[in-house]
């Protein structure tokens, strides 16, 4: 019987012939924390009794939720995490490295590997063909500890993607498209897989934004296969050893398939309070918005501050619109210092925060007032999730938060690209 | 048996709501963290809550991030156990690895304010305020082993490895 993605990993790491519904117990290959969920992880890991990291697992340590710390309780947990990854040897990513999804498809993830993070958007390293899933505290603790951890074998949707995005419209579109289609819980469990001849048309860096989003339609991975595009990518890097081809079976079994026609798809924009409350930018022309956010795990990628870049070059934000812009790690800042990215940024009145989370989590550096509406090229726009309960979080690709902050209302970017 | 009261919540109760974000900087001082429990649901939940009562859900209960906090600061309030229609699947994994039971039932006809009274062992709620009783779905094995330890720590301190 034909096996996908997931099925192959965890049959690969558990040893067993695993199919979709089998409960397996499997070799993990990187397992990380970062700043707001790793002081529990490691206390666990110090509760349970461990001292060392298992011998097969590679350990990381991410300080990136809090980056620069905004409090004495947070440089703190700082504090701990780096002693920590002294003791253990863990991999420390420091204050303005970038995040942690981020920087684990950079220099960590490879085609195959299982991968636990103790946070819900560690599915992004799915666009490299890794079964990366998210966990809590206590899981990613004996991960560090045993190396290893249950899985259950999801069972998978298809996602069957043709043709090419039009300009203005990318990955973004496509992952808001389909929430907005199955739900919030539409994928509760399973794993997304895409195929399909659309794929050459979708590289790495926007690979990564679709998987990253999969958990947000309840998916426990979000899955790529790994071809001549993942081998380009870890090229690029000087990590061509790091490449092996896979792909799911041509026979194997999924529970449905859906098709998405690339072509097809227009700007969209999730509505507050979740992500699969979706309307096409279109729909929403005209929606005052107080602060633009681009950055994250999900679009915080150097191709989407070239995007933003080139619209903002020669403009200026609306008066009544901040814009506040997060690279989502060091190298993706070198690189958009080095391309003139980030003098047209400042030009047109847009600010840039060090490399990490930002204002994604409500923590700090740019939260949001009560009845305030941000657009953000973020992945979640729960309430409460920026900062004020009583704020408003729009999500949308960097295409359109650039050319709604030049007019301080959403607006559809083809009118201007 | 499990009795308590029921705080009735709606569908899409993400783990912002049970515990924002912006508290972070709060997440090793625990009691502290716990003083904010689902306030951005119901900011009147953490003074009402006693020991031994229940959230009820709807559908999707406690998506969202990975935050191990959010069970952690409901089962520090004193809830007993979680009933909803659907679960996200981090925040399950989590409640269980802190010894909390999570129930997948039909809550509809549960009304906030319901006197509930769960047998666990038995896999029957009945509500003493309506009087109806509901079943609910059968937890996994291996989670099963894990919540009849009192948790992940307990199980892995006892076996030393996972039990399939
Ligand atoms: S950028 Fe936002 S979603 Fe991504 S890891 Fe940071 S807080 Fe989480």
């Amino acid at each position: 019987m034909g096996k996908t993605i997931a099925e192959k990993i965890l049959s690969a790491k558990s040893g067993v012939d695993a199919h979709a519904g089998d409960i397996v117990v499997a070799q993990i290959d990187l397992a990380f924390v970062q700043d707001t969920t790793g002081p529990l992880t490691v206390r666990q890991f110090q509760a349970a009794g461990f001292k060392k990291l298992a011998k097969n697992i590679k350990g990381a340590v991410f300080l990136d939720h809090g980056a620069p710390s905004q409090s004495r309780e947070l440089s703190n947990d700082h504090m701990f995490l780096r002693q920590f990854s002294k003791d253990t040897g863990a991999r420390l990513s420091d204050v303005g490295d970038g995040i942690c999804h981020q920087i684990v498809a950079e220099s960590l993830a490879k085609p195959g590997d299982l991968i636990v993070g103790s946070d819900s958007h560690t599915v992004t390293a799915g666009g490299l063909g890794a079964f990366a899933c998210g966990m809590g505290s206590s899981d990613v603790a004996m991960a560090f500890g045993l190396g290893k951890n249950w899985f259950r074998v999801p069972e998978s949707i298809k996602i069957e993607v043709s043709g090419k995005f039009s300009k203005g419209v990318n990955a973004k579109d496509l992952i808001l498209f389909l929430i907005g289609q199955i739900g919030a819980d539409g994928a509760t469990y399973k794993s997304l897989e895409f195929a399909g001849p659309g794929l050459k048309n979708i590289p790495v860096s926007q690979r990564l934004t679709i998987s990253n989003m999969a958990v947000e339609a309840g998916a426990k991975v979000g899955l790529f296969p790994s071809d001549d595009l993942t081998e380009k990518y870890l090229v690029e890097r000087g990590r061509s050893n790091d490449f092996k081809p896979l792909a799911a079976d041509p026979d194997a079994i999924y529970e449905r398939a859906i098709k998405i026609n690339l072509a097809k798809l227009e700007p969209m924009v999730s509505k507050p309070h979740t992500v699969d409350n979706t309307a096409t930018a279109k729909e929403l022309a005209g929606t005052k918005i107080q602060q633009v956010f681009i950055g994250t795990c999900t679009n915080g990628r150097l191709e989407d501050l070239e995007i933003v870049a080139e619209i903002l070059k020669g403009k200026h934000r609306h008066p009544d619109t901040r814009l506040v812009i997060v690279p989502a790690s060091r190298e993706i800042l070198l690189t958009a210092t080095r391309l003139g990215y980030i003098q047209s940024i400042l030009e047109a009145g847009g600010l840039i925060l060090p490399p990490g989370c930002g204002a994604c989590l409500g923590l700090h550096q740019g939260v949001i007032g009560d009845k305030e509406a941000c657009l953000s090229t973020a992945n979640r726009n729960f309430k409460g999730r920026m900062g004020s309960a009583d704020g408003l979080v729009y999500l949308c690709n960097p295409a359109t938060a650039a050319v709604s902050a030049i007019k301080g209302e959403i607006t559809d970017p083809r009118e201007f690209i | 048996m499990l009795t308590g009261k029921a705080f009735k919540f709606g569908d899409d109760i993400s783990t912002d709501l049970i515990i924002p974000g912006k508290y972070s900087y709060l997440r090793s001082n625990l009691p502290e963290l716990a003083k904010h429990v689902m306030e951005d649901a119901d900011t009147t939940f953490v003074s009402r809550v006693k020991e031994g009562d229940f959230i009820v859900g709807g559908n999707n209960f406690g998506l969202g991030s990975s935050r191990e906090h959010a069970p952690l600061v409901i089962k520090m309030a004193g809830v007993k156990a979680i009933l909803a229609k659907s679960v996200a699947r981090i925040f399950f994994r989590n409640a269980i690895n802190l010894g909390l039971p999570v129930l997948i039932c039909n809550t509809d006809e549960i009304k906030d304010g319901d006197t509930l009274e769960i047998d666990l062992q038995e896999g029957v709620i009945t509500d003493k305020t309506n009087g109806k009783k509901l079943t609910f779905g059968k937890i996994p094995e291996v989670m099963l082993n894990i919540l009849d330890e009192g948790g992940l720590l307990p199980y892995i301190e006892k076996h030393g490895d996972f039990k399939l």
